[in-house]
């Protein structure tokens, strides 16, 4: 009798732990907005503030329909163009800076990111639930929070019960004289201690298990570099295409750190900086001007004198972007071939001030983006031999190639 | 085709030791121990699972934590033409010993990493060998010179200039010698001219290692003139050859690989080929190719030559006793007289008067205007024996002042090595430019070391009217300065030799842009020599080495040469001859490790020399039956060989082991040149085979390469020789080889060409045929193959079996080297591997190679059993292998019927995250060579666009897949159709494998097969009764195909089941 009970208990356990998981799957269209707007949107927009676009919150109330703001995300010069008068307000409002297109970005996604602005409440929600000191609750945005709590307290209540039954029981065997075993302390109850045992693996070796996918990966990695270079000042504020110094974008695998005589090409007239002031990461003051000085060190120049370019030294900039030696990367692949914008993968660099790696650079990042980018199937005359999917095109059994269907999600594209 | 192929003794006896062999993937057994000894292993459970705890906590306090800080250091000054990242690839030449390859080095952010044929040469069309696809590895060999040095000490190039202008100048009248290999540079040929006029007295001596000199004494009294002729092997119907290796190692190799290639090539509608008849002592490469192969005494060279000739004539092969060499020399003049002018006939012998009587043959059969060119003649050899030996006479009688040493060694190759040695001591200045520590340069007061070929400038004339430039590809590693300008230099000229060669071309072309753009080219042909190449030809060259034109055939002295000939000391005892193997040459190769551990084309055997003997001899001297299942086991079986002692009368002694090679004269035994060198010059070549240029001979006359009554004795020892010959041996369905290759005669083929087609169509009836075998012979779902489908064919009829794509294969891959121990262990980490197989008569067995590389099977044995699907097949059809994902369970590689799969048993590479993975001890200690390939230096070979594999994968032939992405990405980028059609002058296809294009002969082709205009396309279209797949009835549904071997023999293959 007693151990069938003890059964019973332990399955009404996990049955509840089950409903909890249930719980916090069921948040995951919010969660993936939530992650799809840090990845994309983030590094221009806030939902509750202007950054270097427009605030997000009620952005649907500022469009006729979400389509609109479907083809604004995918092409937002297309919109413009179109004549599209709210468009054109918001253009001109914004210096004229035209918003990344995010080709990639299905509807669906787009959706999700919108829902997740709708469902960001005005102001910063107070923190809730401050007592809880269970492992649950970490890093799980507000919802969850909640859900954690409402299990905790289940648990507790479920715990509770479980102890009212067994001094009941304990009581009834009185009663009848049955002889009673002594009772054991739940922490010295092997159940529990089992179940305890249990929920610290899982939970430990989620958190050990992230910790090692994400060993050796950078994102958000912004370290200090010999001389503060602004990408908001060059490509930004003065429209220097990325291309004028990243010369080995469109020809080989490298898309080339600028060597010093590119630097000069402008510098030797530009010997000071006079734009706005320039801050750091912390908020420490830059002094433009001294950083033009330490160029013209390594280079061995002296205003008023000429150069002598074979003097020049060369600069140690801090490696930001790493890829594994085992994977092949190839920028003239992806910018002349795949046309893919520089932003796609770099964020939007003329908004830095100091550089940082904005993608994960994971493998599923990678692979994520060539299951949804098309080629240039039409365009490219290299395409014209897949003519099974020239067939499937006419016929609407397809209606574009990705770079998965050339084989991009292959092994041997990327590791030779 | 029931004839029986064999790639070992072993497989010929079906011995019980073959049998399991070719069952086993790993031939190793596995450090394990099972049963009641698990228990009581030292080992023990409890301390296994310590160590596991133990090690996972270390590789994760190794692997996490911190990720380094990396750099990204640009240029300071970007140079315009060089983007990082970015292959640039320059015309140059390969210069070794007068031999001279027009290249391509592919340079990849300032280093060159490859070597590539320059298809404009119209004397290699693009091909290379074995020694010229690893020639970029000597470039960053660790034990080159590195600055100059008097007696040992360094010093600078203006201290060394100084001391050598005074000690030069201080003579007193006594002439100075340059002694160099031969020279066919015109540049260099005028600065030394410069040279010797500023020193009274002073002379220039051509040394040759390999010496010509019979052929050049021959032709200045057959044609008067001390050359040598070209030859136009392609030109020829009926080619004898009487051991001249002409394929592997005889003059121009490359030349005539490809020559030769033109007559083997079978037009499938019309087919006709040429034929090779061969008389040899000993298996030699080009032997291992012919047709019809004849064995003789390597004494009775001349005897076989004098018998072709009086059977031309009409009197019948005299002279021979052999039956079946009388019968060969009678079928070859009968051919050669039915092809008569169309017919070729060369000779491998140094002797003057066995070449003149091959000049009367090939005058005999109107040779000279078609296939022998006077013409244009072959400058790659012109050193005379005499003039050495009289140069040693002068050093000895006082009469040299001053010894200046560039590209020669005689201290090593001359065949009395210690008269050379004691010589020296008596001259007072001696120099070398050699850029390594020979033997030579140990001995000489100041040395200046030479540039190695891809750091130099310069020129070369192999054949007249045929000019190969070189330019740099790299600036100078080291202290070194190329040897011309030291000769310039003291000829008191004040340019360079860069700014001499410059000018010299620039007035020879007339102005700068002509000269850039044959610089571009790497080639420039004199006028009417050629016929349409993109090298710029409006200028006329005049010839600056030998004046051309038709030299006469003059017979006077022929009968005074048979009478020599005739008279020449024959043998009954045991005779030697001294060869030269494909990539070690005369020892130019020896401390490359890429050709040290390139199997021998015949012997299969690696990093040794070692006396070849034949199955008669084994069994008399060594009581070995290779009949018998038991001795041919216990010979085969173990890597240790018994020692030989081999004595040549008054010439001392050498201890080598021994190799049984089918094929050799039963009374003859062989040993390669090139080995025995010492620390000095490099830890390479060391204590790898013995030196034997001691045993050849000098007779007054030339350098005999092969010695009479020899004593060979067997002793106690035992030695160990590295054969890769019975490793990836496997069973087939039918237990015969001839489903993974595929043989016929010429007569087969006319009586019945669809043979194999036949063959393979009733194979595939049951499944619907041949077009609905993929699908419908296998319970596995189709997969489409949409766009590109990749395909290789190898045409076994033109291929040679020479090594080049086995070497280009290591270079463009990074494919490690693993050194002798572990090739021993069936380690070998070949991707490309050629495969030889015996058949027929032991005593002078058929051969046949076969390059097997991963086959990227379309339904591949391999994917379905890994584990973590770390090999699994592409939409390209290409068998693809993450090397990341693979945790070593050699599975696939167990899976693979045709044993491709190479395991990285060790760290032979470094690219381990633990640096002691290397540190080995006792079992599993990596050679010195393999410490070597890591050092910094040699890293600078690795190709950067493919992986370094670490240690515990498993890796195999990707039909070089960054070459297909690379050419992809071009047509891409570009935005038009991928090309792979046949390569030529004016067309370059988007996608060339190593292999492919290194080969000499165009054996190989490999392009898209779901497009009709590709190479591969069209070969297997034109050739569809040769096409086969190997083991195509296993359904593996290969994307290499071969096209059978077909031999221009009159009888039809018989069935030959013997053994």
């Amino acid at each position: 009798m007693f151990k069938l009970r003890r059964i019973a208990t332990i399955k009404t356990f996990i049955y509840l732990l089950f409903l909890s998981a249930l719980l916090y799957s069921t948040n995951s269209s919010a969660q993936d907005g939530h992650a799809l707007f840090q990845a994309n949107c983030a590094s221009c927009h806030k939902v509750n503030a202007k950054l270097v676009g427009p605030a997000l919150a009620g952005v649907e109330s500022r469009w006729p329909s979400r389509d609109k703001i479907h083809s604004w995300v995918h092409n937002s010069s297309a919109v413009i163009k179109s004549g599209d008068q709210y468009a054109v307000s918001l253009y001109n409002e914004f210096a004229k800076t035209q918003m990344t297109a995010f080709p990639q970005l299905g509807d669906k996604d787009i959706d999700a990111i919108l829902d997740y602005i709708k469902s960001t409440p005005a102001t910063p929600a107070a923190a809730v639930g401050t007592t809880t000191t269970g492992a649950s609750s970490e890093n799980n945005g507000d919802r969850s929070i909640i859900f954690g709590v409402l299990t905790l307290i289940l648990a507790i209540v479920a715990f509770t019960l479980l102890q009212v039954n067994a001094n009941l029981k304990k009581m009834a065997d009185d009663k009848e004289g049955v002889p009673a075993h002594e009772p054991i302390a739940f922490w010295r109850n092997k159940t529990y201690i089992t179940l305890g045992t249990l929920i610290i693996f899982l939970i430990g070796g989620y958190y050990v298990t992230q910790g090692a996918i994400g060993l050796g990966r950078q994102q958000k990695y912004q370290p200090r570099q010999p001389i503060f270079f602004s990408h908001k000042v060059h490509p930004g504020i003065n429209q220097i295409n990325c291309q004028y110094c990243h010369v080995g974008v469109y020809q080989g695998k490298q898309a080339t750190i600028p060597s010093v005589n590119i630097c000069m090409n402008c510098h030797m007239a530009i010997q000071e900086y006079k734009g706005e002031q320039l801050t750091d990461a912390n908020g420490n003051e830059i002094n433009g001007t001294a950083e033009i000085q330490k160029l013209y060190k390594y280079a061995g120049f002296e205003p008023g004198k000429p150069w002598d370019a074979s003097k020049a030294k060369s600069i140690e900039w801090v490696r930001i972007h790493n890829l594994p030696d085992h994977v092949y990367f190839n920028h003239s692949q992806h910018v002349v071939a795949g046309k893919v914008q520089c932003q796609t993968c770099h964020g939007q660099v003329t908004s830095y001030n100091e550089m940082y790696q904005y993608s994960s650079l994971a493998m599923g990042w990678c692979l994520n983006c060539h299951r949804s980018t098309k080629v240039q199937f039409e365009t490219n005359g290299f395409y014209s031999m897949y003519e099974k999917y020239k067939e499937d095109i006419k016929n609407h059994r397809m209606d574009s190639v990705t770079v998965k269907d050339i084989g991009g999600a292959e092994c041997q594209k990327c590791h030779y | 085709m029931d004839k029986k192929y064999w790639q070992n003794f072993g497989q010929m006896n079906e011995t019980k030791a073959s049998k399991k062999a070719s069952d086993d993937e790993f031939r190793e057994e596995l450090p394990f121990e099972f049963g009641d000894k698990l228990l009581k292993a030292p080992t023990q459970r409890r301390d296994f699972l310590k160590y596991l705890g133990f090690s996972t906590t270390a590789a994760m306090l190794a692997a996490s934590c911190e990720v380094p800080v990396r750099k990204a250091i640009p240029f300071a000054n970007k140079p315009e033409d060089i983007v990082p990242g970015v292959s640039n690839y320059y015309a140059t030449t390969y210069v070794q010993d007068g031999e001279a390859i027009s290249v391509l080095a592919k340079v990849r952010d300032g280093r060159p990493i490859k070597i590539e044929g320059n298809n404009l040469s119209t004397i290699t069309k693009g091909g290379t060998s074995a020694k010229v696809q690893a020639s970029v590895l000597s470039l960053y060999d660790t034990a080159r010179l590195r600055f100059p040095t008097i007696d040992g000490k360094e010093v600078t190039l203006a201290y060394i200039d100084q001391a050598i202008a005074g000690a030069l100048g201080s003579l007193g009248g006594a002439p100075i010698v340059l002694l160099t290999s031969t020279i066919n540079s015109p540049t260099t040929l005028q600065a030394i001219n410069q040279f010797l006029s500023k020193y009274a007295g002073s002379k220039h001596i051509v040394y040759d290692a390999d010496s010509y000199t019979g052929m050049l004494l021959a032709n200045q009294t057959s044609y008067g003139k001390k050359a040598i002729p070209s030859y136009n092997f392609d030109k020829a119907k009926v080619i004898v050859s009487i051991a001249a290796d002409f394929l592997g190692t005889w003059l121009s190799p490359i030349e005539f690989a490809s020559q030769y290639a033109v007559g083997r090539r079978l037009d499938e509608s019309n087919p006709a080929m040429s034929r090779h008849f061969q008389f040899e002592s000993i298996l030699s490469l080009t032997g291992s190719n012919a047709d019809e192969r004849y064995i003789h005494r390597p004494s009775e060279t001349g005897a076989v030559a004098v018998a072709l000739l009086n059977a031309l004539n009409g009197q019948g092969a005299s002279d021979i006793n052999d039956a079946k060499l009388k019968d060969g020399i009678t079928k070859a003049a009968t051919e050669l007289l039915a092809n008569k002018g169309n017919a070729l006939v060369v000779s491998g012998s140094n002797d003057p008067n066995v070449q003149q009587v091959i000049n009367a043959i090939n005058n005999a059969i109107g040779a000279e205007g078609s296939t022998i060119d006077w013409s244009v003649t072959n400058n790659s050899k012109a050193g005379i024996d005499i003039d050495f030996a009289g140069l040693l006479n002068d050093i000895n009688a006082g009469k040299v002042g001053a010894l200046l040493v560039a590209c020669a060694n005689p201290a090593y190759t001359w065949s009395n090595a210690k008269a050379f040695k004691d010589a020296l001591k008596n001259v007072k200045v001696t120099v070398s430019f050699n850029s390594k520590n020979d033997e030579t340069t140990q001995l000489c007061k100041y040395v200046i070391p030479d540039h190695h070929y891809l750091e130099s400038w310069g020129d070369a004339e192999p054949k007249t009217g045929f000019i190969s430039l070189m330019q740099p590809a790299i600036n100078p590693l080291f202290k070194t300065r190329q040897w011309q300008d030291s000769i310039v230099k003291w000829s008191g000229a004040a340019a360079d030799y860069h700014t001499y060669f410059r000018n010299y071309w620039n007035g020879k072309l007339g102005g700068e842009p002509a000269f850039n753009k044959a610089l571009q080219d790497g080639v420039l042909l004199a006028a009417g020599t050629i016929s349409d190449t993109a090298a710029d030809t409006s200028k006329t060259i005049t010839s600056s080495l030998k004046s051309a034109g038709i030299a006469s055939y003059n017979n006077a002295s022929i009968s005074s040469a048979v009478t020599a000939v005739s008279s020449t000391s024959k043998s009954t005892n045991t005779e030697l001859v001294l060869y030269k193997k494909v990539g070690i040459g005369c020892g130019e190769g020896s401390s490359n490790p890429w050709l040290q551990e390139m199997p021998d084309p015949v012997t299969r055997a690696t990093w040794d020399n070692y006396v070849i003997i034949s199955p008669a001899m084994a069994k008399s001297l060594l009581d070995i039956d290779l009949n018998d299942n038991g001795q041919s086991d216990a010979y085969e079986v173990h890597p240790a060989k018994k020692v030989l002692k081999v004595m040549v009368n008054g010439k001392g002694s050498v201890s080598l082991p021994f190799l049984i090679v089918p094929g050799v004269q039963p009374n003859t035994i062989g040993i390669a040149l090139g080995y025995g060198r010492t620390e000095k010059l490099g830890k390479v070549s060391e204590k790898v085979g013995q030196n034997v240029f001691l045993f050849a001979s000098f007779n007054g006359t030339y350098v005999d390469y092969s010695a009479l009554n020899v004593t060979v004795e067997k002793t106690s020892d035992k030695s160990d020789i590295a054969q890769i010959q019975t490793h990836n041996v496997y069973t087939t369905v039918t237990g015969g080889r001839a489903d993974v290759m595929k043989e016929l005669t010429l007569a087969d083929f006319k009586k019945e060409p669809d043979e194999i087609l036949n063959d393979r169509e009733k194979e595939a009836k049951p499944f619907g045929g041949l077009p609905a075998y993929e699908k419908q012979g296998t319970i596995y779902p189709y997969y489409d193959k949409p766009g590109i489908h990749w395909g290789m064919n190898v045409d076994l009829n033109t291929c040679i079996g020479c090594g080049a794509c086995v070497v280009a294969c290591h270079l463009e891959n990074n494919v490690p080297i693993v050194g002798k121990s572990e090739v021993k262990r069936f380690h070998d980490m070949h991707w490309l591997r050629i495969d030889r197989y015996y058949s027929g008569d032991m005593e002078n067995p058929t051969v046949v190679f076969q390059p097997l590389m991963c086959q990227h099977c379309d339904n591949a044995p391999c994917e379905n059993v890994c584990p973590v699907s770390a090999t699994n097949h592409s939409s390209e059809g290409l068998n693809q292998m993450a090397y990341n994902r693979c945790i070593g369970t050699k599975y696939c590689a167990n899976n693979c019927p045709y044993k491709v799969r190479r395991f990285n048993w060790a760290d032979y590479t470094g690219a381990d995250s633990f640096p002691d993975n290397q540190n080995f001890t006792g079992v599993g200690q990596l050679d010195p060579a393999v410490h070597v390939m890591n050092d910094d230096l040699t890293r600078m070979v690795l190709n950067p666009d493919v992986t370094v594999r670490a240690r515990g994968v498993m890796e195999k032939c990707t039909l070089c897949v960054q070459r297909c992405q690379e050419g992809k990405l071009k047509a891409k980028k570009e935005g038009r159709p991928l090309n792979t059609s046949l390569a030529s002058v004016s067309n370059m296809p988007d996608v060339q494998t190593a292999c492919q294009q290194a080969c000499p002969t165009n054996a190989i082709v490999f392009g898209n097969a779901n497009d009709k205009n590709s190479a591969v396309s069209q070969v297997r279209f034109n050739n569809k009764f040769r096409l086969f797949h190997s083991l195509e009835q296993l359904h593996t549904l290969p994307n290499v195909s071969y096209l059978a071997k077909v031999r221009n023999r009159d009888e039809e293959m018989v069935n030959n089941k013997e053994g």
